[in-house]
């Protein structure tokens, strides 16, 4: 199967300092892929190049056939790839639905009723206080706008950056779980958690990072039963 | 005092401040969506006044018309050079120094202002031969002003107030309701997010100082029917005394910028006005109207940098 998205030998720098130091990458349609490793390890990094916001010193991006290192931000995300960003980044001062409208700003004036519909049906709580400020909305809640924000584009492969960060162990589950349930429907997702053990348990695949290079890879298994990650990241040995 | 004198003070006051306010929300919609601080917007301002003055000067019959039936054209024409002003300075001395040190722009700005002047007075020229170095004569209305039980209320002040506010209701309509408005706001609250959602963040930039421009040409009109002149370097007053009522409101809140202008109006009026009509204040009158309207600005940002509505204390400069 061709690759949906196709990363080789990229590397990302601030001024001088290199945050990723020539990572290469693949995900297949329908795959949920994982990207691990500790803080400054260079996946957040990783993912704003992926979606634009950084540019890339040197390597290629290939997604869905197009070649993505020189291509602005907000063409990207028009070629299908959406990215959820860390800590979630809602438009406080904007209602919940004004949030999920942005979400599909690239599909112009087409009638968004179902695509909101089904946003609510996903996360009720979000069809309840859809005319409020999502500023006020509690942490888990904002991950949730910022999920089906994301959703709102229809998107092709959903980056979903520490979706669980912050939370509390119940909402970190609620959340788990529904990028569980977006997996099981068919969606692409590349996903960056801090919660190894959550994340390995979901991947069909997974990278590890280490100072922005890859160090083990493999499937979701045999992360879990590979020793070394199992000491630096699951908290055993 | 008498309380006709006192609501004549405070109907010159809302009249003033409406048009500083509609200056101002150019000021506070740049700044919202690039933290920069456009010194050349009271120069965009002052070409929307001549803008207008062309058309009615230069495009025979305009001149002829019932004052009413040339507002229209005056105002479509001060509305085309004041956004293309905006646009292209926007285009050509910002857009190049995006990256540059929050400074760099800055000093552009002001470089751009006095350019702006000084090609209207060195080169703006009347039908007759006549140049700007001077002010030059605005169309004015005629005819008596409205009395409103001793209040006496200019025709030009009521058109002052009602193109104000239609502004507003359209500017509001504008933000909250249209996909651009919408994506302007985002643009303002979260660029970087902003981006991921598709919207083009040049694109919002550009309508900003459109939109900015276009309700500074507004305020332009206004003042020229007013004052029955116009002039090469009336935007640097009425640039300054905007800027102050966008940063009274709160800075990159487009209503703070209308309220901001009201209260500075208000103050100014009523502050020269109350001072100038008692003999032992009077010195410290009219001549000293700006002067209040300053203090104001200084009492704010002392006690409340944010502004009346601001959200959030200036954490970039």
């Amino acid at each position: 199967m061709t690759a949906l998205l196709s990363v080789e030998a990229l590397h990302v720098a601030y001024g001088r300092v290199e945050a990723v130091k020539g990572i290469s990458m693949r995900v297949l349609p329908g795959q949920t892929v994982a990207l691990l490793g500790a803080n400054g390890a260079g996946k957040t990094t990783t993912l704003r190049t992926l979606s634009g916001l950084l540019r890339p010193t040197a390597g290629t991006i290939r997604f869905a056939g197009q070649s993505l290192e020189r291509v602005p931000a907000h063409h990207i995300v028009r070629a299908g790839l959406a990215h959820c960003p860390e800590a979630r980044r809602i438009f406080p001062r904007m209602t919940i639905e004004e949030n999920l409208r942005l979400g599909a700003f690239i599909r112009g004036n087409e009638d968004l009723g179902p695509d909101l519909r089904q946003a609510y049906e996903r996360f009720p709580i979000l069809g309840e206080r859809h005319d409020q400020m999502a500023g006020l909305l509690s942490g888990g809640e904002q991950q949730m706008l910022a999920i089906a924000r994301a959703l709102m584009c229809r998107p092709r492969l959903l980056m979903l950056d520490e979706p669980s960060m912050g939370l509390s162990p119940i909402m970190m589950q609620q959340i788990l779980r529904t990028v569980a349930e977006l997996k099981d429907a068919g969606t692409t997702i590349l996903l960056v958690e801090q919660n190894a053990q959550a994340a390995l348990a979901l991947a069909d695949y997974a990278y590890v990072l280490e100072t922005g290079r890859i160090v083990v890879e493999g499937t979701g298994a045999e992360l879990l039963a590979d020793e070394r990650v199992r000491e630096a990241y699951l908290g055993e040995g | 005092m008498s309380v006709t004198v006192l609501l004549q003070l405070v109907e010159n006051g809302l009249v003033l401040g409406a048009m500083y306010g509609l200056i101002a929300v150019g000021y506070t919609m740049v700044y919202g969506t690039i933290q920069l601080i456009n010194f050349a917007h009271g120069e965009i301002f002052m070409l929307g006044g001549f803008g207008a003055l062309t058309v009615y000067a230069w495009i025979p019959g305009v001149a002829h018309l019932p004052l009413l039936a040339a507002l229209p054209l005056m105002l479509l024409g001060g509305v085309v050079v004041a956004v293309a002003a905006a646009v292209g300075a926007e285009r050509l001395a910002y857009r190049p120094l995006r990256a540059a040190p929050r400074l760099a722009p800055l000093i552009t700005a002001i470089g751009l202002s006095l350019a702006l002047q000084q090609v209207v007075s060195l080169w703006y020229r009347l039908p007759g031969g006549g140049n700007a170095k001077a002010p030059v004569a605005f169309p004015s209305f005629g005819g008596k002003a409205f009395n409103l039980g001793g209040v006496l209320v200019q025709r030009a002040d009521l058109f002052t107030v009602i193109a104000a506010a239609v502004c507003m209701a359209a500017l509001a309509w504008f933000v909250a309701r249209t996909r651009s408005g919408r994506a302007m706001q985002a643009t303002a609250q979260d660029p970087d997010t902003a981006r991921l959602m598709g919207i083009d963040p040049d694109r919002m930039i550009v309508v900003a100082f459109a939109v900015g421009a276009a309700l500074a040409a507004v305020a332009a009109l206004t003042q020229g029917l007013r004052y029955g002149q116009i002039s090469f370097d009336m935007g640097f007053v009425a640039g300054l005394k905007a800027f102050t009522a966008a940063v009274l409101g709160g800075i990159g809140n487009v209503r703070g910028a209308m309220l901001g202008g009201i209260v500075l109006g208000l103050a100014e009026e009523l502050s020269s006005g109350i001072l100038a009509h008692f003999r032992d204040t009077a010195q410290y009158g009219q001549a000293w109207a700006d002067v209040w309207a300053f203090v104001l600005l200084i009492l704010v940002l002392l006690l409340r940098p944010q502004g009346l509505l601001g959200e959030r204390v200036a954490d970039r400069a």
